[in-house]
C-alpha cells in the first residue's frame, strides 16, 4: 500500500497541483486556478482527440471482443483439431512488445515497397493504410492483433471454470449448441466479459504507443493531437506545457473512470 | 525559471518523504557565466582533470573522446547517447526541470539552440573568449550559435545543402541535372512520365526541408528580437517555394514516403527516388544505410530559385553547448573546444562528419577526397562552395522545437488533402503565433 | 455460481468422457485457423526478414526469403556484438526488471487482492474505486510528475526508477481481487479458522493452491507488461547501460535518422525476434503450469 501511495497517489496529487498553474517561457510560473480546465473544454484539438478515441472505442473494442469470444468459444467447444496449437498461436502476438509490433506492421503497411504494395499490385487496388482517413483503422488492426489473444485467454479461462456438467445435461436434453452458448456459457462468464470490456475501454482511451511509434511513417495522418494521450505527451515534451498537459490527463482520467464505472455497474447488475 | 519547492511540498505532504531540496536552485546563472575565464584557466582545468558528462548522439564523438582522454589523462568523459534530437531535448528539459542529472555538455541542433538559450539553460560563452573563434567557423553555423548577440555554443557540424541525384536514373531517361527549381519540376514530370514508379524525390512534409528551402529562396519568415517575435510565411521567399512545391504535390510528382523510413532507403538504393536535397552530412548516411546505391549517385549544387544564382542554405547541423546547471564549466569548455575547434574536428572529419570549420573546409586533402558512393566524385568541393554561399540573416524561433512538432498538423494537410501549401503555412504561422503568445512572447 | 455447483451431484451419472469424445469439426477448425494465420503472419514476416541483410531487406519480397543469402546467423552474431555487445546487456537489464519488477508485482498483487477480498474493513469500496481510478489515469500523465519526484530522490537513471513503478499493477491487483473472491470459498476459510489454523497457515496451506491459476495469470501479465515497458524507461533512463531491450531497439531504429548514423534495420528486426523468443518460451512453460493450475482450480468445491 505504501508503494501504491508512492507510485500513484503522490504523482496524481502533483498532477492536480500542476494543472492549477501556468508556466511560461517568458513570464514564469503563476497560479491560474481552473483556467486550464476552461481552456481544455474549449479546445477543439482536445475534443477531436477525444472523439477519435471514442470512435475507436465503439468500433474496435466490440469487434475485438466479439472475435476473442468466438475464438474462446470455439477452443472451449472441444471440436477443434489441434486446439493447443491454436490457443498458443493466437495468444502469441500478446508476447510481442508494442514497440516491436508497431515497427513490424509499419514495415508491412508500406504501400510503396511494403507488403501492402505487393497486395495492391496483386489485387489492382491502391489501398494506403497510412492515409489520414484509414490510419485509425490500421491502428485498430494492430491493437486487435495484439490483444485478441489476451482477451481470448481471459474469456477462455472463465469458460473453463464453467462446470461441464451444466451443459452436458442440457446437451442430453437436446439443446442446440447456440442455445447452450447463449443460455449457459455466456451468463456464466459475464464477469470475465465485464473485466475484458473495462480494460479494453481503458486501453482505448489511453491509446498511445501504436500511434506514436507509427507517427514517423504517417506524420500527416497522425497529428500531435491524434489521441488525448498523444496530445498530452506532445504538449509536455515538445511544448513544455506541463500544466496544460496535466489538465488534459486529469480530464481524461475522469472520463475514463466514469465510463469504466458504468460498464462495471452494467456488468454486475444482473449477476 | 521553474520552481521546485512544490515538488518537495507535495512529497512531504503525501508521504513524509523527500528531504527538502527547495533551496538549491534559487537563481539563474550565478556562477561563472558572467566572469571571464582565460585560456590558461581552461588549460589548468584540463590538466587537473575531473569528470565530464556529455550528452550527444553524434557517432563520431566516440573517437574524439578516446583521443581526448589520451591527451588529458586526468579527464574522464562520460559520453551518453540520451536519444536523438527531440528525445534528447525532452530528457534535457526534464533534467533541467528536476534540477538534477543535467549533463555538463549537450549536443543541440541549431534550430533548437535559441529555445535553450532563451530558457537560460545554457552558459553564455562570452566570458570564455569564444567570440574570438568566429573566424574559425563558416558564417552560417556561427550565426546559428549566436542568439541576441551572445554566443551560446560552438558549431560541431554543418549542413550546407546540395542536391544528390541518382545519375544512373537520370542517364537512363536522358534527364539533365536541374539548375533551377523550375527545371527540377520539369525533370520531375519527365521522370515520372517515363517510369510511373519513379519519383524525383520523396516528401511528406518536413519542417527542416521547408524552412531550409525558404531560407535559400531568401525568405525570412522569422524575426526575433528578445521576446518580440514576428512570423510571416507570406514573404517573397516563401511564395517562391510554395509555387514550385505546390506543383510537385498537385501533380503527384513526389513519393509519399517519409524520410528515414525503410521505404525511403529502399527507394534510394533501388532507383525509385531519384534525388534528395539535403545537407552535406548525408554521404555518410548513404554509404552506411543504402549501400545498394553505391556508385550510382552524385552530388550537385542545389537548384536555384533565380536562374544564374548561387544561393544556398543550411539544413540540419548541431552544436555543443555548456549547460547552465552543469558543473566544472572550464573543463566543459576545454572539451568543446577540443572537439569542435581543435584536434577533434579532423578526427570527426576522418570518420565521415561534415565540419563547420573553415580550416577543414579549405584543406586540400579534404576537398580532394573522392567519394566511392559518388563514383569517385570530389563532392566536398561542392559542399564547401555551398557553405560559402549560405544566405545570411536567417533566424529560428525561440520555440522552434514546438513549432516544428506541429508542422505536420498544419502544413502536412497540404500533402494529403486539398488544402494548399500556402494555406498550410498560414495555419502553421497562426498556431505557432498562438503558442508564442501563450508562452508570453509578443508575436506579430 | 454457487447454485451451479450444487447441481453437479445430480448430473453425476452423466459419463465424464462426453466432452473428450465430441465430434471434431473441420469448419470450425478452418475458421479458427484463419485467426491463427492472422496472428502468425506478422511473426512469419519477422522470422523471414531476420534472415536478410540490410540490403536484402530493401530489395526482396517481404514474405519470402532473399534468394541465395541466408544471413540469420550473421545477423544474430551482429546483433549480439554490435556496439560492444550492448544488446546482451539490455537483455540482462530486461530480465532483471522482469524478475524483480514483475515478480514483486505479483506478490504484492496477490497479497493485496486476497486481503481485500477476504477481510472486511471500513472503506473497502473506496479502495476499490481508487484502484479502478488508478488504472484509468493515463500513464503518460503520471510519467513526468513521477520523474520529477524520483529525480529529487536521486532515483532516476538507476534500475529502481523502472522497478518501483512496475511493482504496482492495478490490473493484477484487480484480477487477484476478483479471482480470490470467487476461487476461495469463504466456507473453507471459516472451517479452517474454526479448526484453529492461523491466518498465515490458512493462506499458505489452503488459499495459495486455490489461487495458483490466478497468480500465474497475473505473473504472466505483469511479465509481459514489464518486458514490453517502453514509455516509463524512456523518461527515467538516460544511460544506455540501463536500457531495457525495447528502448534499445528503438534507439537502434532511430539511429538511421541521424547525420552519420547507420541504418541497422536488419539488426532491429533480428533483435526484435530475439526479444520475443524468451517471452514465447516463458509463456509456453507457464502455460503448462497454468493449465494444471486451472484443472486444480476447477475442482473447487
Amino acid at each position: 500500500m505504501l508503494v501504491f501511495a508512492f507510485v500513484f497517489l503522490a504523482p496524481i496529487a502533483y498532477t492536480i497541483y500542476l494543472s492549477l498553474y501556468r508556466n511560461q517561457l517568458v513570464g514564469g510560473n503563476s497560479f491560474v486556478g481552473l483556467d486550464n480546465y476552461t481552456k481544455a473544454l474549449q479546445d477543439s484539438q482536445f475534443w477531436s482527440a477525444l472523439g477519435r478515441v471514442s470512435l475507436f472505442l465503439v468500433v474496435q473494442v466490440p469487434i475485438m471482443l466479439a472475435l476473442a469470444l468466438i475464438v474462446a468459444l470455439a477452443i472451449d467447444s472441444g471440436r477443434l483439431y489441434g486446439k493447443a496449437f491454436f490457443r498458443v498461436s493466437i495468444f502469441l502476438p500478446y508476447a510481442v512488445p508494442a514497440v516491436v509490433a508497431t515497427l513490424m506492421w509499419g514495415f508491412m503497411y508500406g504501400n510503396q515497397f511494403g507488403l501492402v504494395k505487393n497486395i495492391n499490385d496483386w489485387l489492382g487496388t491502391t489501398l494506403d493504410p497510412l492515409a489520414p482517413n484509414i490510419v485509425l483503422a490500421s491502428i485498430g488492426n494492430i491493437v486487435t492483433w495484439e490483444f485478441i489473444g489476451y482477451n481470448m485467454l481471459i474469456l477462455y479461462s472463465a469458460l473453463a471454470t464453467v462446470p461441464t456438467s451444466l451443459y452436458e445435461s442440457a446437451e442430453i436434453d437436446g439443446a442446440s449448441q447456440m442455445k447452450i452458448i447463449t443460455a449457459i456459457k455466456l451468463p456464466a462468464i459475464r464477469g470475465a466479459i465485464t473485466i475484458a470490456t473495462i480494460f479494453s475501454v481503458i486501453g482505448s482511451f489511453q491509446l498511445f504507443n501504436e500511434p506514436s511509434i507509427l507517427r514517423p511513417l504517417a506524420k500527416n495522418a497522425i497529428t500531435t493531437f491524434f489521441t488525448p494521450n498523444l496530445y498530452a505527451s506532445s504538449l509536455t515534451f515538445s511544448g513544455q506545457q506541463y500544466n496544460y498537459a496535466a489538465t488534459v490527463a486529469i480530464i481524461m482520467a475522469l472520463v475514463t473512470m466514469v465510463i469504466a464505472y458504468v460498464v462495471q455497474l452494467r456488468g454486475s447488475r444482473d449477476r | 525559471m521553474r520552481k521546485f519547492l512544490p515538488i518537495a511540498a507535495v512529497a512531504l505532504l503525501s508521504l513524509g518523504l523527500a528531504a527538502c531540496g527547495g533551496g538549491d536552485d534559487s537563481s539563474d546563472s550565478s556562477s561563472s557565466s558572467s566572469g571571464t575565464v582565460s585560456d590558461a584557466d581552461v588549460t589548468a582545468a584540463l590538466e587537473k582533470g575531473g569528470d565530464l558528462t556529455v550528452w550527444a548522439w553524434e557517432p563520431t564523438l566516440k573517437q574524439v573522446v578516446t583521443k581526448f582522454q589520451e591527451k588529458y589523462p586526468n579527464v574522464k568523459v562520460n559520453l551518453v547517447n540520451a536519444g536523438t534530437g527531440n528525445d534528447q531535448y525532452t530528457a534535457l528539459q526534464n533534467a533541467i526541470a528536476a534540477g538534477k542529472g543535467v549533463p555538463d555538455v549537450a549536443q543541440i541542433e541549431y534550430y533548437a539552440l535559441p529555445q535553450f538559450a532563451l530558457g537560460k539553460s545554457l552558459t553564455s560563452l562570452a566570458g570564455y573568449g569564444a567570440d574570438a573563434l568566429k573566424a574559425d567557423f563558416t558564417p552560417g553555423p556561427w550565426s546559428s550559435v549566436t542568439s541576441g548577440g551572445t554566443v551560446y555554443g560552438l558549431p560541431m557540424d554543418s549542413g550546407p545543402m546540395a542536391l544528390y541525384y541518382n545519375k544512373e536514373v537520370f542517364d537512363k531517361y536522358g534527364i539533365e541535372v536541374p539548375k533551377t527549381w523550375d527545371e527540377y519540376l520539369d525533370a520531375a514530370r519527365k521522370l515520372h512520365k517515363a517510369d510511373p514508379k519513379a519519383y524525383i524525390t520523396n516528401d511528406t512534409g518536413d519542417a527542416g526541408l521547408t524552412t531550409s528551402l525558404i531560407w535559400q529562396a531568401g525568405g525570412k519568415p522569422y524575426t526575433v528580437d528578445g521576446t518580440n517575435v514576428t512570423i510571416n510565411f507570406a514573404d517573397q521567399g516563401a511564395t517562391e517555394f510554395t509555387k514550385v512545391w505546390q506543383q510537385l504535390i498537385t501533380e503527384k510528382l513526389i513519393a509519399p514516403i517519409s524520410s528515414w523510413s525503410d521505404q525511403w532507403f529502399q527507394g534510394i538504393a533501388g532507383g525509385t527516388i531519384a534525388t534528395v536535397a539535403t545537407g552535406a552530412w548525408m554521404p555518410a548516411n548513404f554509404t552506411s544505410s543504402a549501400p545498394g546505391g553505391s556508385g550510382k549517385w552524385r552530388a550537385a549544387e542545389l537548384p536555384q530559385w533565380t536562374a544564374g544564382g548561387t544561393a544556398s542554405a543550411e539544413n540540419g547541423g548541431s552544436s555543443l553547448a555548456i549547460m547552465d546547471k552543469g558543473t566544472n564549466k572550464e573543463l566543459a569548455y576545454g572539451f568543446m573546444k577540443y572537439a569542435n575547434d581543435g584536434d577533434g574536428v579532423q578526427i570527426r572529419v576522418d570518420n565521415g562528419a561534415f565540419p563547420a570549420t573553415t580550416k577543414q573546409l579549405n584543406d586540400p586533402a579534404f576537398l580532394n577526397t573522392e567519394f566511392k558512393y559518388f563514383g569517385g566524385q570530389k563532392a566536398n568541393e561542392i559542399f564547401a562552395k555551398s557553405a560559402q554561399n549560405v544566405v545570411t540573416g536567417w533566424s529560428y524561433l525561440p520555440f522552434q522545437v514546438y513549432s516544428n512538432s506541429i508542422f505536420n498538423d498544419t502544413v502536412g494537410k497540404a500533402y494529403v488533402s486539398s488544402t494548399t501549401l500556402a494555406d498550410g503555412l498560414k495555419a502553421w504561422q497562426e498556431q505557432s503565433a498562438k503558442y508564442g503568445t501563450e508562452q508570453g512572447f509578443t508575436v506579430k | 455460481m454457487s447454485t451451479a455447483l450444487r447441481t453437479r451431484p445430480a448430473a453425476a451419472d452423466v459419463p465424464v468422457a462426453v466432452k473428450r469424445r465430441r465430434r471434431k469439426s473441420y469448419l470450425l477448425t478452418g475458421l479458427v485457423a484463419l485467426f491463427a494465420i492472422y496472428s502468425l503472419v506478422p511473426m512469419a514476416w519477422l522470422l523471414i526478414n531476420a534472415t536478410k541483410t540490410q540490403d536484402g531487406l530493401f530489395t526482396s519480397f517481404g514474405l519470402w526469403f532473399d534468394d541465395g543469402k541466408f544471413a540469420l546467423f550473421s545477423n544474430i552474431h551482429d546483433t549480439l556484438t554490435y556496439q560492444d555487445g550492448v544488446f546482451v546487456r539490455w537483455l540482462g537489464n530486461t530480465v532483471l526488471y522482469v524478475v524483480v519488477g514483475a515478480g514483486g508485482a505479483t506478490v504484492l498483487a496477490t497479497l493485496a487482492g486476497y486481503g481485500l477480498a477476504k477481510f472486511d474493513f471500513p472503506g473497502k469500496r473506496g479502495v476499490f474505486a481508487i484502484v479502478i481510478g488508478a488504472v484509468a489515469v493515463p500513464g503518460t500523465a503520471l510519467a513526468v510528475p513521477t520523474f520529477l519526484m524520483f529525480s529529487k530522490m536521486n532515483l532516476t537513471n538507476t534500475p529502481w526508477a523502472v522497478i518501483i513503478p512496475s511493482l504496482v499493477t492495478p490490473l493484477g491487483f484487480y484480477l487477484m481481487w476478483t479471482f480470490s473472491a470467487e476461487a476461495v470459498p469463504d466456507e473453507i476459510l471459516e472451517a479452517a479458522r474454526v479448526d484453529g489454523a492461523g491466518e498465515f497457515r490458512t493462506f499458505f496451506k489452503i488459499s495459495l493452491p486455490l489461487l495458483a491459476p490466478g497468480i500465474v495469470t497475473v505473473l504472466l501479465i505483469s511479465t509481459v507488461a514489464t518486458w514490453n515497458n517502453y514509455f516509463l524507461p524512456l523518461i527515467m533512463l538516460k544511460d544506455p547501460d540501463w536500457y531495457p531491450i525495447t528502448l534499445g531497439l528503438n534507439a537502434w531504429n532511430a539511429q538511421a535518422a541521424t547525420a552519420g548514423g547507420q541504418a541497422v534495420f536488419n539488426l532491429v528486426i533480428t533483435g526484435s525476434l530475439l526479444t520475443i523468443l524468451p517471452l514465447i518460451a516463458a509463456f509456453l512453460l507457464l502455460q503448462r503450469y497454468w493449465q494444471s493450475g486451472l484443472a486444480a482450480g476447477s475442482v473447487k468445491e
